[in-house]
């Protein structure tokens, strides 16, 4: 599974994790290439759907990075998208992709070092797991 | 509102296992309020059926169409231009949705993919409980605009029971018990004389016992 290279869609909320992944840059700080970030204006924006559509296209996680508790620009927009992320990971393991493919972090604006380490760490762990499974079930039906 | 809950996924594709084309319907009423099958619902089982099939190697393809009332033959109706593409129909409807199509398109399996509960009102976001049992006769304005048949574990007509302690119901503290509720609210009213009085025996034809129910008004039947 070397060669291997996660496609993970960050749902990243504009007031906290977005300027992270930017601070990150400008720290010329350095993680997976896989990592695709999506500017939301909250992640109390995140639809459960978009979760799923982001899998269904073929990501092979998906993080939603908010604010840190207690942070939010619109006060429980984080809280919101947490309980949103539990039941999608639920719904996920319900039909047999494993819902830690999916997680919610939280960083501050500030935290540049942090994003680019979550995203390392969490791209890694879904190179443990390996590619979304739909993609292989895909393969076996063509 | 009617309330419903997604069946189980397990359930669900064991249901649609046959099947290699779908059509996903679901209802802007009811079960859109309670977040169990309208469009955003839809789209949720839609992908997650998907996935699930792609992953177990069997694609299945659902298409997804949203009624503004799939209990009225009149939106049912506006299935038909499309339903012979499909191999079955899965309602995301109440039960009266999921027989309304069943009806109109005989030939066709018309399958349930949500639970239907109960009628309810919300009590916050994300919380329904159940407020009536459609018993056809209704007595909340002897009970202060609280039913002792839906809100009352043994559906009592002049209780409270000896199970009531504290204001709850001896089948959980987490509920509350409904002869407590009436008593507070007939003396929040100065009503409390009607708590004296002995409701008859409950002629419980009017509910469900008298067999299936209808209502005729020949005023508005064309």
């Amino acid at each position: 599974m070397s060669d291997f290279e996660p496609v993970v869609v960050v749902f990243a909320c504009d007031y906290c994790a977005y300027t992270a992944a930017d601070v990150a840059g400008r720290m010329n700080l350095s993680y997976p290439s896989g990592v695709r970030i999506l500017r939301v204006p909250c992640t109390g924006k995140v639809e459960p759907l978009y979760i799923m559509q982001a899998l269904q296209k073929g990501a092979d996680g998906v993080l939603v990075a908010g604010c840190l508790v207690g942070d939010c620009h619109f006060k429980n927009g984080n809280l919101r998208a947490a309980a949103r992320v539990k039941r999608v990971q639920t719904l996920l393991d319900d039909i047999g992709i494993d819902g830690q493919r999916v997680a919610m972090v939280n960083v501050s604006a500030g935290q540049g070092a942090k994003f680019a380490e979550i995203a390392t760490e969490f791209s890694n762990k879904i190179g443990e797991m390996g590619p979304n499974p739909i993609k292989q079930g895909a393969k076996a039906a063509a | 509102m009617i309330t419903a809950e997604r069946k189980p996924m397990e359930e669900i594709f064991h249901s649609v296992e046959p099947y290699g084309k779908i059509l996903l319907v679901g209802c802007n009423e009811c079960v859109t309020v309670c977040h169990a099958g309208g469009r955003k619902e839809v789209a949720m089982l839609a992908s997650a059926l998907r996935m699930g099939r792609l992953k177990q190697g069997a694609p299945l393809t659902v298409d997804e169409m949203t009624l503004e009332r799939q209990c009225d033959p009149e939106y049912a109706e506006e299935l038909a231009l499309v339903v012979d593409q499909y191999d079955a129909v899965c309602s995301m409807a109440c039960g009266c949705g999921v027989q309304t199509v069943a009806e109109r398109y005989q030939g066709l399996p018309v399958l349930p993919m949500v639970n239907t509960e109960f009628m309810g009102s919300s009590e916050k976001n994300g919380v329904w409980a159940e407020r009536c049992a459609g018993c056809g006769n209704c007595v909340l304005g002897l009970t202060g605009g609280i039913c002792p048949i839906a809100r009352c574990s043994k559906r009592i007509f002049n209780g409270p029971c000896g199970g009531s302690s504290k204001g709850k119901c001896e089948i959980s503290p987490d509920v509350d018990c409904a002869w407590q509720l009436i008593w507070d609210r007939l003396k929040q009213l100065g009503q409390t004389e009607l708590y004296s009085q002995i409701m008859a025996p409950k002629d419980w034809r009017s509910a469900r016992d008298g067999g299936p129910r209808r209502i005729v008004r020949e005023d508005m039947a064309i």
